[in-house]
């Protein structure tokens, strides 16, 4: 079966504005298989957001390639979802706009879009929020509506940067329950970006460990816990522990890293 | 309905009923001070003059002032009706507003996406910007004629500028998050302009407004010194060639008067484009 997302000896520079190269990602490998859910983990700078850019083909690799469904992503390839790390919904759009944009862009009619716009937010738990603007909303409302105008396309391939990390403890997992829902019900291929270990582990089949920067896979861990979940309640199974356990040693390291380099570059 | 409830409802309407009294106190005191100012200005200038500490032959006097108006409003001015005067003004101003603006949107959007129609066309576009373009009304005036598209055409030439860099600037300020955003959703170069770079590009082309529509009304001022048959700066032209020192301060009054009006609409227009923009803080704080 050919996989969902391959990345092959994958190297991504950047040009600093001082006129240096600044390397991003080091060779990395990564392989996602149809309707899995990754999660990805790394200390902060690592080049987690610079890989999903990548992936969606916002953004050309340096060297090596990068597969989607088999064919190498040039430009922007169809069936991707973003949820970007940053705000990116649109100020001037009100949520139903919002959340109607993607059919509305790929030609589904004016009321076609709107009616699977308003399923959607009610959906994300939006519903009597339809006419408001983003100023209006709360951050964590605004993320729900840049979930929904991702998911409302459909997309084979999700990528998601930290989505949830604005959100308090309770919203989040009732938040990261809802994506599983909807996951499964998907069988879309998922990239998780996340700061939190626990988040990675108990929403994801397997978790990639960054190094830190210039960023390569550093190890894979295929989480065993068996679905459906409640990322509530699952946090507590002591297998879950043996796994946080494991990884966490490989992450600590490069926190560690990235954390001495950050001071001592602080203090230069 | 629990009585902590209930408690805890009366504040809140006490401190909205309070904070309404306050606003409406304040918008009191400043229409009380607005009006006292223009009076004591009025008043100065009028008791200065007859007092003869300042000349009333150059500096007129505001009952001059408002006898003038008074004998344009019932008999006419010497180029026709007062109100055709406005008119005519009006026309060249509002005509050059919107031709000005509208070409303004369209270069400083083209020039903002495209990065090689801005590197070849930016220094032809500040070196025009350098000069005082005020000067192109004689261009204009020798080139189209006495009629209005003279005065069109320099009201035009000064919106243009202010509108362009705005428009430019806006461009390129947008938030790559949007972009890319957009893009992911689908978005071609086509939509991408009129979804995401002209929204979000509209704000300072609404901020523009407001001080292009003042230099509409200077070009189209300036198009008719140039050389009219009929508008409010040919009635001003022609008060000057008189030594008729009221009739410049009624021109200029009616001008004042003309732009205040126009004011009012472009903010309207203003809350009408960028309504999702947060409202300034005193105006949802309770
Ligand atoms: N456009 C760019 N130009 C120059 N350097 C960049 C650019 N984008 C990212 N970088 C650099 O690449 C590195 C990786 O960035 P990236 O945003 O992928 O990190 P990240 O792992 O997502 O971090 P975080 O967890 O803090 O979001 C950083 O050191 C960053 O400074
Ligand atoms: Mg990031």
């Amino acid at each position: 079966m050919t996989p969902a997302i391959e990345l092959r000896g994958v190297t991504k520079r950047f040009l600093t504005p001082s006129g240096g190269v600044y390397t991003a990602l080091r060779d990395l490998n990564m392989t996602v298989e149809p309707g899995e859910f990754c999660a990805v983990v790394g200390p902060t700078g690592c080049g987690k957001s610079t890989t999903l850019a990548l992936i969606s083909g916002l953004e050309p690799a340096s060297e090596g390639e990068v597969d989607v469904f088999g064919s190498p992503v040039k430009g922007i390839a169809d069936g991707i979802g973003y949820v970007f790390q940053a705000d990116a919904v649109f100020p001037w759009k009100t949520v139903l706009e919002n959340v109607a944009a993607g059919p509305r862009y790929r030609g589904v009619s004016n009321s076609d879009a709107r009616e699977r716009a308003l399923d959607w937010i009610s959906r994300v738990g939006l519903s009597g929020f339809e006419d408001r603007f983003p100023y209006q909303l709360s951050g964590g409302m605004r993320k729900r509506v840049a979930l929904a105008q991702s998911l409302i396309n459909g997309p084979r391939i999700l990528l998601m940067d930290e989505p949830f990390s604005a959100l308090d403890v309770q919203t989040r997992s009732l938040m990261e329950n809802e994506l599983l829902a909807l996951w499964a019900a998907s069988s879309a291929s998922v990239v998780f970006v996340t700061h939190d270990l626990e988040e990675a582990i108990s929403l994801s089949d397997r978790v990639f460990v960054i190094t830190a920067g210039p960023g390569t896979v550093k190890s894979n861990y295929k989480v065993d816990l068996p679905r459906p979940r409640n990322v509530a309640e699952i946090r507590f199974q002591p297998r879950f522990a043996e796994i946080y356990e494991e990884i966490w040693k490989d992450l600590k390291d490069e926190v560690l890293v990235s954390y001495e380099r950050q001071k001592r570059s602080g203090a230069a | 309905m629990s009585a902590s409830s209930v408690q805890a409802e009366r504040p809140v309407s006490d401190l909205a009923a309070r904070r309404k009294r306050e606003a409406q106190r304040r918008r009191l005191t400043v229409a009380g001070l607005r009006l006292g100012l223009g009076v004591a200005i009025l008043a100065g200038w009028e008791i200065t003059t007859r007092l003869g500490w300042v000349d009333a032959f150059f500096w007129s006097q505001p009952s001059a002032v408002a006898a003038k108006l008074w004998l344009w409003l019932t008999q006419g001015t010497d180029l026709g009706p007062l109100w055709e005067q406005v008119l005519v003004t009006m026309e060249e101003t509002v005509g050059g507003f919107v031709v000005g603006s509208i070409l303004g949107v369209i270069f400083g959007v083209a020039l903002g996406r495209s990065r090689l129609l801005s590197d070849v066309l930016g220094p032809y576009i500040k070196g025009a910007n350098a000069i005082p373009r005020v000067v192109v009304g004689a261009l204009f005036a020798v080139a189209l004629g006495l009629d209005i598209r003279s005065k069109i055409a320099t009201a035009a030439v000064l919106v243009f500028f202010v509108v362009f860099f705005n428009a430019f600037q806006g461009v390129r300020e947008v938030d790559r998050n949007l972009i890319a955003n957009a893009r992911i959703l689908g978005a071609g170069d086509r939509l991408l302009t009129t979804e995401i770079l002209i929204p979000s590009a509209l704000s300072w082309i609404v901020a523009s407004l407001h001080t292009s529509f003042g230099l509409a009304l200077v070009g189209a001022v300036v198009g008719e010194l140039f050389g009219a048959t009929a508008g409010l700066g040919e009635l001003i032209y022609a008060a000057k060639n008189n030594f008729d020192t009221a009739g410049v301060f009624a021109g200029m009054a009616l001008l004042a008067a003309m732009a205040l009006v126009a004011e009012a609409f472009i903010t309207a227009l203003e809350n009408r484009l960028i309504k999702w923009r947060p409202p300034v803080a005193t105006e949802t704080r309770i």
